[in-house]
């Protein structure tokens, strides 16, 4: 099979169009280079209609939205899930890991939870603060303009707060509280954990002429028509294009490699075009890698070459070590108070109205990081799975288990909506020795050598689990609910989910001075090629108790225009 | 249209569904396809499938798992599990035996608790009045039920275990199939799926709560009369809009 070149030469080429892509698409595209943008799955755009699947109703699918097809339900806007057919991962034994792929224009980015949290200041610097992990070669205040500049670009809503090491923003004005959230906010008050609206990065107010303002369907998860949500196609890519931006877009097109000439930098990616099977070049002054994470390590790794042996950027054997996802632990009750209530909508925003940020100082506890807490409940549209053994409520109340006929209908009117659920979601420590690595027997269905991870926890995730399951258990108390479950013991690390799960997997290349030990430097530019660059999560040193995606978009914008500043200076 | 009637009703409009599957694969304009929101609407495209998620809906309603005497029984459980209200139909009216059909092919871990669960009830039944589930009066079809339907934390009847197991299944999967058709939906009162302008918890529905809207929180809420005025900030990140 001979390998198809493309003669032309673009100035940059993008691989992934998630957050980190589609930023770095905008940025230089608006600067007048001509991109190639590479991505491994199929066009998607949220308003069209073929594949649209806001507003649908459970009872237009026959399996009513359960997750045959899709992990996270039929409705979730996601192609891909924790398996990508013909695209296998394998884990050494012993240890555990998921990883979520979306293979679609846009990627993950399409079916996120919005939730848009800046880092604060000890999130970069946390070394100097408990002596763990590494330092960022940069510090907030170096970030902060990006941040500002994201804001107002995308829209993301929050409220003031002048909270430590929660940085403010130039936020929309939240949506107001429902109704098992004001719950919430008198329970959390009780038990001394602050409450405050949330901050995610949909709009609830005008930014500009090209999207739309959010309509309240709670079903951001399956991407927006109206691009009133942050969807890396919608409010990056298509602008622009539309900007008139030069943009070649190959898509279902699957980096294998970065190619690189006789001094080592590089020359353009080779692909596999999934439709032909066949593999192709592309040329490129600058390679941009911003496949997440785990996809770029995994590029890197195969990259290898005379002048890099080890996988490109590899001369420091960091590539693939250092991988750390968001611990995740959660917990259900029922909420009497939230029983026999009149139904109205409360659709709201795709997801919660209030969350708690980290709220205490680890000085003082037995664990170094911190974690933050989402929160879940309402009237949300029944689909597969609803009524799944409602009358087994009727234990908290005192009244008959089981049954049927009018009995039953009664019970699921009665504790429809009663129910409110917590998500801690905290920041790992990254090690050296978690990392995912080149399985040296599998390869996917076009060739390529698939990832093979390499994950465990310590006691610096397992022991804010337990503190998870506490404060939960605290704050249901102080609102009256009545905890479901057993509070997860040592033996099932406290509930706490396996590594991968939140899928906020980051660190795989992180940024640092030195080159021995890092692999970007602090403008994600590679230590052992000067014109390949990372906008995806792999260049964070470290995670914070926060979603990791605002920070992934700030970056790739400060990285984009690095790379503007070093292609006009001729340094690359 | 007695039970068994239905049930082929019901036959015809599985086969009918692949057919229609099949069909409108290669359509373009989901216009096209006829969103008639019946409780069970097979035109698969109209609900935003992959061609991968559309061919294995074809599969799916092609394929037959539960025979025609499993899903006459199923069609009696489900009336005795949901009969019809006052104000809403049966699980039958709601199409849940079709769904159940569907659901059993679909998540292949429910056919040996269905199909065995079903010989369960027959072999009581039998067992108690020499006859199967179906043939059996409605005052008989109650006692066995009875016996099945409610947990038994004495264990006084450990021989039920197996049917509580059972009749456990059958009452998840007829709620889920009955409260995610339209008419369940209806009758539950979910109010959403559709666009609106949120502006909070109805001010009648926070009287009868505990809880109220504190003004210093509501006052960094959005204004919804605002809503469409373009946003503008001042240095310090305060809207001005």
């Amino acid at each position: 099979m001979q390998i198809k070149e493309s003669a032309k030469e673009y100035d940059a080429i993008i691989v992934g169009s998630g957050a980190g892509g589609g930023m770095a698409t905008k940025i230089l595209a608006d600067a007048g280079l001509k991109i190639a943008l590479v991505e491994a799955g199929p066009f998607f755009d949220p308003k069209d209609p073929k594949t649209q699947t806001q507003l649908k109703w459970s009872y237009e699918s026959p399996r009513r939205g359960a997750g045959t097809t899709r992990a996270f339900g039929e409705f979730d806007m996601s192609w891909g899930d924790w398996k990508v057919p013909g695209e296998p991962y394998t884990t050494k034994e012993g240890t555990d890991f998921y990883w979520w792929r979306s293979r679609m224009l846009g990627g993950r980015t399409n079916h996120w939870g919005r939730i848009s949290l800046r880092f604060g200041p000890d999130d970069f610097q946390h070394k100097s603060v408990d002596g763990l992990g590494e330092n960022w070669p940069i510090t907030y205040d170096e970030v902060k303009p990006y941040y500002d500049r994201l804001d107002k670009l995308i829209g993301v809503f929050g409220s003031k707060e002048r909270l430590k090491n929660q940085p403010d923003g130039y936020f929309l004005p939240p949506p107001k509280p429902r109704l098992h959230e004001l719950y919430y906010i008198k329970g959390a008050k009780k038990a001394g954990v602050t409450a405050i609206p949330s901050r995610m990065s949909i709009l609830t107010k005008k930014i500009n002429e090209d999207r739309g303002v959010c309509f309240y369907c709670g079903q951001c998860n399956r991407s927006c028509q109206a691009y009133a949500d942050f969807s890396s196609g919608s409010c990056l890519i298509f602008p622009a294009q539309k900007n008139g931006g030069q943009i070649d877009m190959y898509l279902n097109c699957m980096v294998r490699t970065v190619t690189t000439n006789a001094e080592g930098k590089a020359t353009g990616v080779s692909y596999i075009n999934k439709e032909d099977r066949k593999e192709y070049q592309l040329k490129g002054k600058v390679v941009v890698l911003g496949a997440s994470a785990c996809s770029t390590a995994r590029i890197l790794l195969n990259s290898k070459s005379k002048q890099h042996p080890n996988g490109l950027g590899n001369s420091s054997d960091h590539v693939g070590r250092y991988l750390h996802d968001s611990t995740g632990g959660g917990r259900g009750a029922f909420v009497p108070q939230l029983m026999d209530r009149k139904t109205y909508n409360e659709d709201g925003v795709g997801g919660m109205h209030v969350y708690s940020p980290w709220w205490l100082d680890n000085k003082k506890l037995d664990f170094p990081r911190g974690y933050h807490i989402e929160i879940g409940g309402g009237f949300g549209m029944p689909t597969y799975g609803f009524g799944w053994d409602v009358s087994a409520m009727n234990e908290f109340i005192g009244g008959q288990v089981g049954g049927y006929g009018d009995k039953l209908r009664e019970d699921t009117k009665r504790f429809y909506g009663a129910f409110i659920h917590l998500a801690g979601r905290g920041e790992a420590i990254a090690r050296y020795d978690n990392r995912c690595e080149i399985d040296p027997n599998t390869v996917d269905q076009f060739g390529i050598p698939v990832l093979r991870f390499d994950y465990k926890w310590s006691d610096y995730e397992r022991l804010p689990a337990k503190h998870m399951q506490q404060t939960f258990e605290e704050i249901f108390d102080a609102m009256g609910a009545t905890v479901l479950g057993k509070t997860p013991g040592k033996e099932q690390d406290y509930g706490l989910l396996a590594p991968g799960q939140i899928i906020h997997e980051v660190g795989t290349t992180r940024m640092g001075n030195n080159a021995k030990t890092s692999v970007t430097n602090k403008y994600s530019q590679l230590h052992d090629a000067d014109n390949v660059f990372v906008v995806d999560a792999g260049v964070f040193t470290s995670q914070a108790d926060k979603n990791c995606t605002w920070t992934i978009m700030a970056l790739s914008m400060r990285t984009s225009e690095y790379i503007i500043d070093q292609l006009k200076k001729q340094n690359i | 249209m007695n039970r068994r009637e239905s049930f082929k009703t019901l036959l015809v409009g599985a086969v009918a569904g692949a057919t229609i599957g099949t069909t409108t694969a290669c359509k373009t304009d989901p216009k096209e396809t006829t969103a008639d929101n019946s409780t069970n609407n097979q035109s698969q495209e109209y609900y935003g499938r992959t061609p991968s998620e559309l061919e294995h809906d074809v599969k799916v309603y092609a394929a037959e798992f539960l025979n025609e005497y499993e899903l006459g029984t199923i069609a009696v459980l489900c009336d005795i599990i949901l009969p019809a209200s006052s104000t809403a139909g049966s699980a039958n009216d709601a199409k849940v035996p079709e769904f159940i059909e569907f659901i059993v092919k679909d998540m292949p871990n429910h056919q040996l608790p269905m199909r065995g669960g079903l010989m369960w009830l027959d072999g009581e039944s039998n067992r108690r009045f020499n006859k199967v589930f179906t043939a059996c009066t409605d005052a008989e079809q109650i006692q066995i039920v009875d016996d099945i339907a409610y947990p038994d934390p004495d264990n006084e009847k450990p021989e039920m275990a197996h049917g509580r197991t059972f009749f456990n299944l059958m009452r998840n999967l007829t709620l889920t199939g009955y409260y995610t058709s339209k008419m369940g939906i209806k009758d539950l009162g979910y109010d959403g799926n559709y666009p609106n302008v949120w502006d909070g918890v109805p001010a009648e529905v926070l009287a009868e709560h505990e809880v109220d809207y504190d003004p210093e929180w509501i006052a960094k809420c959005v204004d919804q009369e605002t809503r469409n005025v373009t946003a503008e900030w001042d240095d310090d990140g305060n809207l001005i809009t």
